[in-house]
């Protein structure tokens, strides 16, 4: 593992197509490839771009609340018995969660491009809330397609998109959940390719989304590393995070891959547990194959097709995986575990009694990895957590299993 | 030469537009599709698209979607994709069949499984919807090798530059979308397509077949005069969806379909013959 970390020039991935490795690349049909051209070719420029990179940067600082804190949870550290655990609070970003950093990314792209209509896929409705906010302030046109499955069960975020000005449109097709809804808001791109801008979620999709949103996101490592030196004086020993598609997860991982000390944690929804089959864990029991536009782990039958996913967090119930997760997985320099439905639950409870902190289920996933592997590690170690965001959206789901209706 | 070209070939030798049916393998349901087959062939087909079906086929219109729905709940998968072709190939050997879908289930069976088990069978075409030409170096260069063809889409918003890089990996014919969306779209405006194929004509020799958005007899008339082939798909895969059960007459209703345009189709051609 420690070969690899020496050896790789981390800055040159992707390629110029858009590759990590064997993972990544651009599968998607003729009609797309020019548009995907032409946002290669601005967000190629505008990242180096002192005026849109401090546009960028003012609006982290006022809108999104950067930089979050990192914060030392000391009493959960005091009574794991083990290594030093710090959060780092996209709990805190406006709207709820980190998706709002690459959101404000991309929109200020389809504002230099002249687009005058967003689109987007969510899952837990994070992302479409994100998306529909920046929508909402630059005065686009927004447009939301959602798994009709998953606007049962994320009722609340539906209704803040609507009032943020969004379509929310219901997606019927397939499983009725996120995968689906990236379907058709790429049918959708297709056919409106001219006047729309697709914002994508997560580190997926046909480059360069994987590389744009991963860069977007970095902010979140950037800030932790430094604040991390700050504090301690020193660097983490590893980094945990939660993976759907990996956004959260690249965002705090990537500022660190040049550091050979730092070990990065992938947590997968093992939902009912991996042996069930009933999951969202492509990393750790999928296979490589070809979905929504690039190369990666996907959760497949012997035929090709994709299955059915589960987990109890909307936002991790994914059948893909960013192919840079792909990539760090295969060369080792990331190691990826899964974590059940049922440890997230009690990750979720105890970091709320423990921290006066309601964390959302997807990075309740990471937080229970932390949970079994902190007391086995030195007091003078540390782990940092990305909470990548609030609870507040998953407060029916929670009350729900509890037999109480809200 | 292979049976694609011998096709066109004839088709150009005769004055005629070649007529492309695609039908999604499985759909409504397994023991259906080669029959099928064989009436679209008497109805006047002269290649034959297959579609395999794919649970996440991210490029095409609710009525392919529920196509491929329908098809999966059979568990029509390659493997009985490339089983149908095989047996289609032992009463016809004239008449090319197209496979069209998307990569992954390739993947899964592995690229070099796939193009030998699909040689064997008597396919003559791949078009992978979701592979351009420069994710496609490895597959293309296996299927030229089992003289497969591999087939690619130009769409309108292709640009020159990707033009030349398109026409440069196509074989057998070049598949132009003939609007910016998914399969079963709205119909297509005929005058624009014209000056479209002329551009692409000025840069390759294959034969242009125009596809999306051909959903009746006088549309698929109209394309006949500046295309060298029509793809029709939606317009027939509808029919799958209103007689589900009654499969001789979804059989019937696709052979109707394909008749009535073939008949159109001929009929443009010979009133118009500058137009070819
Ligand atoms: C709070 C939160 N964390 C994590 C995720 C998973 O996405 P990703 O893996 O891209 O960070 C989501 C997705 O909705 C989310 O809302």
């Amino acid at each position: 593992m420690s070969e690899v970390k020496e050896a790789v020039d981390w800055a040159a991935f992707p390629d110029t197509r858009g590759h990590f490795g064997p993972y990544g690349g651009r599968f998607v049909a003729e009609t797309l490839m020019g548009a995907l051209d032409e946002l290669q070719a601005i967000y190629e420029k505008y990242m180096q771009d002192p005026e849109f990179l401090a546009e960028l940067d003012t609006d982290f600082r006022q809108f999104v609340g950067r930089p979050t804190p990192l914060y030392h949870a000391e009493r959960l550290s005091r009574e794991l018995g083990g290594a030093q655990v710090y959060l780092k609070r996209e709990d805190l970003d406006h709207t709820g969660a980190h998706k709002v950093n690459n959101t404000i990314g991309q929109a200020l792209l389809a504002k230099r491009l002249g687009k005058t209509r967003i689109i987007a896929e969510t899952g837990a409705g994070q992302h479409g809330v994100a998306t529909a906010t920046v929508a909402a302030r630059l005065g686009l046109e927004c447009v939301v397609y959602m798994g009709a499955e998953d606007i049962q069960r994320q009722s609340p975020n539906v209704y803040r998109m609507r009032l943020l000005g969004a379509d929310v449109v219901a997606v019927q097709s397939g499983s009725r959940t996120l995968k689906d809804a990236l379907n058709e808001a790429m049918r959708d791109w297709v056919t409106n390719v001219d006047n729309t801008f697709y914002i994508i979620g997560t580190v997926a999709g046909p480059h360069p989304y994987p590389a744009m949103v991963r860069d977007f996101q970095s902010v979140i490592g950037r800030e932790a590393r430094a604040q991390h030196l700050e504090m301690t004086g020193r660097l983490p020993d590893a980094l945990v995070a939660c993976v759907g598609g990996g956004s959260n997860a690249i965002g705090l991982f990537h500022p660190f891959l040049g550091d050979p000390s730092v070990e990065m944690i992938g947590v997968e929804a093992g939902g009912e547990g991996i042996a069930t089959g009933r999951h969202s864990a492509p990393l750790c029991a999928g296979q490589p194959g070809v979905l929504h536009g690039n190369r990666t782990y996907l959760m497949e039958d012997d035929d090709g097709q994709i299955v059915a996913t589960h987990s109890i967090s909307a936002g991790l119930d994914y059948p893909g995986v960013g192919p840079e997760h792909a990539w760090l997985k295969d060369l080792g320099r990331a190691t990826y575990v899964s974590v059940t439905d049922e440890q997230a639950l009690r990750a979720f409870h105890r970091m709320t009694r423990t921290e006066g902190i309601i964390p959302a289920l997807e990075p309740s996933h990471a937080i229970a990895h932390v949970i079994d592997i902190a007391p086995r590690m030195r007091p003078d170690q540390s782990l940092v957590i990305n909470l990548s965001g609030r609870g507040d959206k998953d407060l029916n789901t929670i009350a729900k299993l509890e037999g109480i209706e809200l | 030469m292979s049976r694609i070209a011998r096709r066109f070939e004839e088709t150009r030798a005769s004055g005629r537009a070649a007529l492309i049916p695609f039908v999604t393998a499985g759909d409504p349901a397994p023991d259906v599709t080669v029959p099928l087959m064989h009436d679209l062939v008497d109805a006047g087909a002269d290649l034959l698209e297959l579609g395999v079906p794919f649970s996440d086929p991210m490029a095409d219109g609710p009525v392919i979607q529920l196509a491929c729905e329908r098809a999966l709940a059979h568990g029509t998968g390659l493997r009985h994709v490339l089983e149908m072709v095989r047996e289609f190939r032992q009463t016809d050997t004239d008449t090319p069949v197209v496979l069209m879908g998307y990569l992954n289930p390739v993947e899964r069976m592995g690229p070099e499984v796939f193009v030998n088990a699909a040689a064997q069978a008597g396919v003559d075409g791949v078009l992978m919807v979701d592979l351009p030409p420069e994710e496609c170096e490895d597959l293309a260069g296996l299927l030229e090798r089992a003289g497969i063809d591999p087939i690619f889409l130009v769409a309108p918003t292709t640009s020159a530059v990707r033009l030349q890089h398109v026409a440069a990996a196509a074989r057998g014919f070049i598949y132009y979308v003939s609007l910016k969306g998914v399969t079963g779209s709205q119909s297509l405006d005929p005058a624009i397509l014209g000056a479209r194929l002329e551009a692409i004509r000025a840069i390759s020799d294959l034969p242009l077949g125009v596809g999306f958005g051909i959903r009746d007899a006088a549309t698929a008339a109209a394309v006949a005069q500046v295309a060298d082939a029509v793809v029709v798909g939606s317009a027939i895969v509808r029919l799958a969806e209103q007689h589900p059960e009654a499969h001789g007459q979804f059989r019937a209703a696709a052979a109707a379909v394909v008749r009535e345009m073939r008949t159109a189709m001929d009929a443009a051609r010979t009133a118009t013959p500058a137009a070819v």
